[in-house]
């Protein structure tokens, strides 16, 4: 069988007078090639997991693999992880090529040379004999990029690695980053908060919740069929509904429905907004009671049921409040598991 | 730290029961610690009148040149305490300046007006700057919200600007109370008698030295009490500002028909503070001029120089581990020496001295009076001005650069060596320099530690001054003088970045 890059298993961690673990068993694996999101809210654990496996903390127990090789009685300088940090923490005394040369070994020039060569593939040629205080945010980072790619790396760890771009910077950033990372062909794994950043960003992702990993998969399939209702309402608006399941179908408050899996029994469903359909009907149980335009469609808020749900209608002509319709399902319900 | 105060309680223990009774009930010494607290009292009152409208005037108020003020304001640092003592002195009697200049014959201001009026002339500074941040600190969108809610410009003082002041004068009183409990150049020239003059008189006339050591325990106990009453009372405070960004600068509040009396009051404080003791040190160095020993001068200034290089440089050498373990690794150890070294620098230099004397001479005879105790007392007492700087450096740098560094394959250590240490180059050489003018200032550990004959600038100023030689005093107290200037140019750059405790002074 062949090794992953990184194989994390039961990673546990425990600060001095915490109550409970900030991680608890967490575990997956990372290919190289591969980008891997850990996501979830602050204080979920996400970072001190990122920091076990640069070895800047030691786990209580668990077990990191790097090519097959255990990790932990590694120092951080010898387990051949780069990390990219939420700061960029450049090192504010040594200008920009000298930053980039930092961890490469060899001759003087020799560094120099190599370290430009990097600075060209994230496109910043030229700014060598700068200082990090006169290159913007975007620019820092790219050197932080460059930085880590220098030393050699077999994978490398990114912090909150947008967090401290300005929104318009910020998706253009990305994008660019991303093929940055795919040309280099490492493993990464990187820490966010935010859904949009993971699920655009990531080829997989792994939600986590107070130290521990809820589900792990591609974005997609997250995002469509998340696992719990936290995993649902964490990735994006969700319509959660109880119902009773019977193998592929559950009788719901807005009738019966189509499971995306068999179930059977009390389950609650998760109804993505885009995934309910309005039509306008005299005789509709529904009721618009709130309405948001934002441009290519439109958010309403439909009273029916005894609840409220949360509609994404693309094009068409606006309704208008207290309008009657019937909701529908236009793509099958998602039961959840149990918290 | 602990032995020389260990031999301090052996030295106090040695008397007979009998004796030891009859020097702690002594009815003296219940007039001493009187005379000490009412000093203190009177020092800190006038300290908080004179600060409080300095840093409003300063900060708030649409006077001009504001920056020029602070300057001012900070600038009877520069002075050290005996030199501002020498300064009253030398203002009355018939060959005083105010007799010679103005035809006046003041009466000689000494004792406890005298050593009050020399001390807060030159500790005030400290309270102002301590005001000054704290008041900085306050949002002025505070300010604005309680005007808006129907208070006038001075009802918000009170109702907003004050309790955010109550913290700061709390410190600003603790750093002035421990300098005048320190304080011995200027009780000793204004013969007043609290607690360091008497026991610098037993130690040196009356050679009762039990009787000294007790003096100097009972001493040490007021500090830690003032020490724990700053604690207790700051325990609750609360921090103001808990929002992120920067805070608005708040619009100048007008001064009106009351700009006169505001001049009025800024010219009186530098006039006593500055102008004063300028006028005094230049009148006297004129007269003195004629028969001026220059070769004394120059040697005196180069043995302080040769005193305190060393002492300051191994102080950054010892403050660096200090602070790293205690920025680094808190822990009950690292919390320990730190508060050790804060000790050190918060006990009256005299007491600390005469524990030193007390422990060479038992447990070394050999090094009494050696450079190498002198230089070790410094540390010592130094120290903990070293960590400031260095503490409020190594919290900005932060480990995430060493980690990083890390992750690109440098060693621990190697990290520290090529990372961490470049960008402390700065603070070390800004504690080195503190220590280094302080020490040149010093005067009780020099005064006692220093081998006979060593001579620095400060022991000159204050053994001629008491023996009445006030123009052979003045030129060692005007080269102290411009030599301490630099020292007030670094604490406003302290006060520039905004944070961490003023360092104390003392002389």
């Amino acid at each position: 069988m062949s090794q992953p890059l990184l194989r994390a298993r039961g990673l546990t961690k425990r600060f001095p007078g915490a109550a409970r673990p900030v991680v608890e068993e967490a575990g997956f694996d990372l290919e190289a090639g591969e980008i891997l999101a850990l996501i979830g809210p602050s204080g979920c654990g996400k970072t001190t997991t990122l920091r076990m496996i640069g070895g800047f903390e030691t786990p209580d127990a668990g077990e990191i693999r790097i090519e097959g090789r255990d990790a932990l009685p590694l120092a951080p300088e010898k387990r051949g992880v780069g990390v990219v940090f939420q700061d960029y923490a450049l090192f504010p005394h040594l200008t920009v090529v000298e930053n980039v040369a930092f961890g490469v070994k060899g001759p003087r020039l020799q560094r120099e040379t190599e370290a430009d060569r990097f600075l060209d593939m994230v496109g910043l040629s030229g700014y060598g004999p700068r200082y990090p205080d006169q290159l913007s945010g975007g620019q820092q980072q790219r050197v932080a990029l460059a930085r880590s790619f220098a030393a050699r790396p077999k994978l490398i760890l990114l912090d909150e690695p947008f967090s401290n771009l300005d929104a318009a910077l910020r998706a253009k950033t990305r994008r660019e980053i991303r093929r940055i990372l795919k040309a280099t062909g490492l493993g990464v794994l990187f820490v966010t908060h935010d859904q949009e950043e993971a699920l655009s960003f990531a080829d997989r992702l792994a939600v986590m919740r107070e130290g521990r990993i809820l589900q792990i998969g591609r974005p997609e399939e997250v995002y469509a069929r998340p696992a719990s209702a936290f995993v649902a309402q964490f990735l994006g608006r969700t319509n959660l509904l109880a119902g009773a399941a019977r193998g592929a179908q559950a009788e719901t408050p807005l009738g019966v429905l189509p499971l995306a899996a068999p179930a059977e029994g009390e389950v609650l469903l998760s109804l993505r907004p885009e995934d309910l359909g309005l039509e306008p009907d005299a005789a509709g149980l529904g009721e618009i009671v709130g309405r948001e335009f934002k441009g290519h469609d439109a958010t309403y808020w439909v009273r029916a049921a005894g609840a409220e749900w949360q509609a994404d209608v693309m094009g068409g002509p606006l309704l208008e409040l207290g309008a009657r319709v019937t909701i529908r399902a236009k793509a099958p319900a998602a039961p959840l598991g149990p918290e | 730290m602990l032995i020389p105060f260990g031999y301090l309680l052996a030295r106090a223990f040695e008397a007979d029961l009998a004796t030891l009774q009859s020097l702690i009930w002594r009815p003296r010494n219940l007039r001493l610690l009187g005379n000490t607290l009412k000093l203190t009292a009177l020092v800190l009152a006038f300290n908080a009148l004179i600060a409080l409208p300095l840093a409003w005037l300063t900060l708030r108020s649409d006077l001009k040149a504001k920056g020029l003020l602070t300057f001012l304001c900070v600038m009877p640092l520069a002075i050290p305490g005996y030199v501002m003592a020498y300064a009253i002195l030398g203002m009355s009697g018939y060959y005083g300046f105010a007799h010679q200049f103005f035809g006046l014959r003041l009466p000689r201001l000494e004792g406890l007006w005298g050593a009050a009026t020399a001390l807060t002339l030159y500790t005030f500074p400290y309270m102002f700057l301590n005001l000054r941040a704290a008041l900085a600190g306050v949002d002025p969108g505070l300010i604005e919200s309680a005007r808006s809610l129907g208070r006038s410009r001075w009802g918000a003082f009170w109702a907003v600007e004050a309790p955010h002041l109550r913290p700061a004068l709390l410190t600003g009183s603790l750093v002035v109370g421990l300098y005048v409990l320190g304080d011995f150049g200027v009780v000793a020239l204004m013969r007043y008698e609290a607690f360091s003059w008497a026991i610098y008189t037993q130690y040196s006339s009356a050679f009762d030295r039990t009787y000294a050591a007790w003096l100097s325990l009972m001493l040490m106990a007021l500090t830690l009490v003032f020490v724990w009453a700053e604690a207790a009372f700051a325990r609750n405070r609360r921090f103001a500002r808990v929002g992120t960004g920067v805070a608005r600068q708040a619009t100048p509040a007008a001064l009106g028909a009351w700009r006169v009396a505001a001049w009025a009051f800024l010219g009186v404080v530098f006039l006593a503070s500055l102008g004063l003791p300028l006028l005094a040190l230049i009148h006297w160095m004129i007269r003195g001029l004629p028969n001026m020993d220059w070769a004394q001068l120059g040697g005196s200034f180069l043995r302080t120089v040769a005193t305190a290089g060393p002492a300051a440089l191994l102080a950054v050498i010892c403050g660096l581990p200090v602070a790293l373990l205690a920025a680094r690794w808190p822990s009950r150890l690292s919390a320990l020496t730190e508060r050790l070294a804060y000790l050190g620098y918060a006990l009256p230099p005299l007491a600390f001295a005469l524990a030193m004397v007390f422990f060479t001479l038992r447990a070394a005879p050999a090094l009494y009076q050696s450079f190498a105790v002198l230089i070790f007392a410094y540390v010592l007492s130094f120290l903990a001005l070293t960590l400031g700087p260095l503490r409020l450096a190594l919290w900005g740098i932060g480990t995430r650069r060493e980690e990083a560094a890390r992750a690109l394959g440098s060693s621990g250590p190697g990290a520290f060596l090529r990372v961490t240490l470049p960008q402390l180059r700065r603070p070390m050489a800004a504690g080195g320099l503190l220590v280094f003018i302080m020490i040149c200032k010093e005067l009780p550990i020099t005064y006692l530690l220093a081998p006979t004959g060593y001579t620095t600038l400060s022991m000159n100023v204050f053994s001629r001054t008491s023996e009445g030689m006030m123009a052979e005093a003045a030129p060692f107290a005007l080269a102290l003088v411009v030599f301490s200037s630099l020292f007030v140019g670094l604490i406003l750059r302290y006060e520039g970045s905004g944070r961490g405790r003023l360092p104390k002074d003392r002389s």
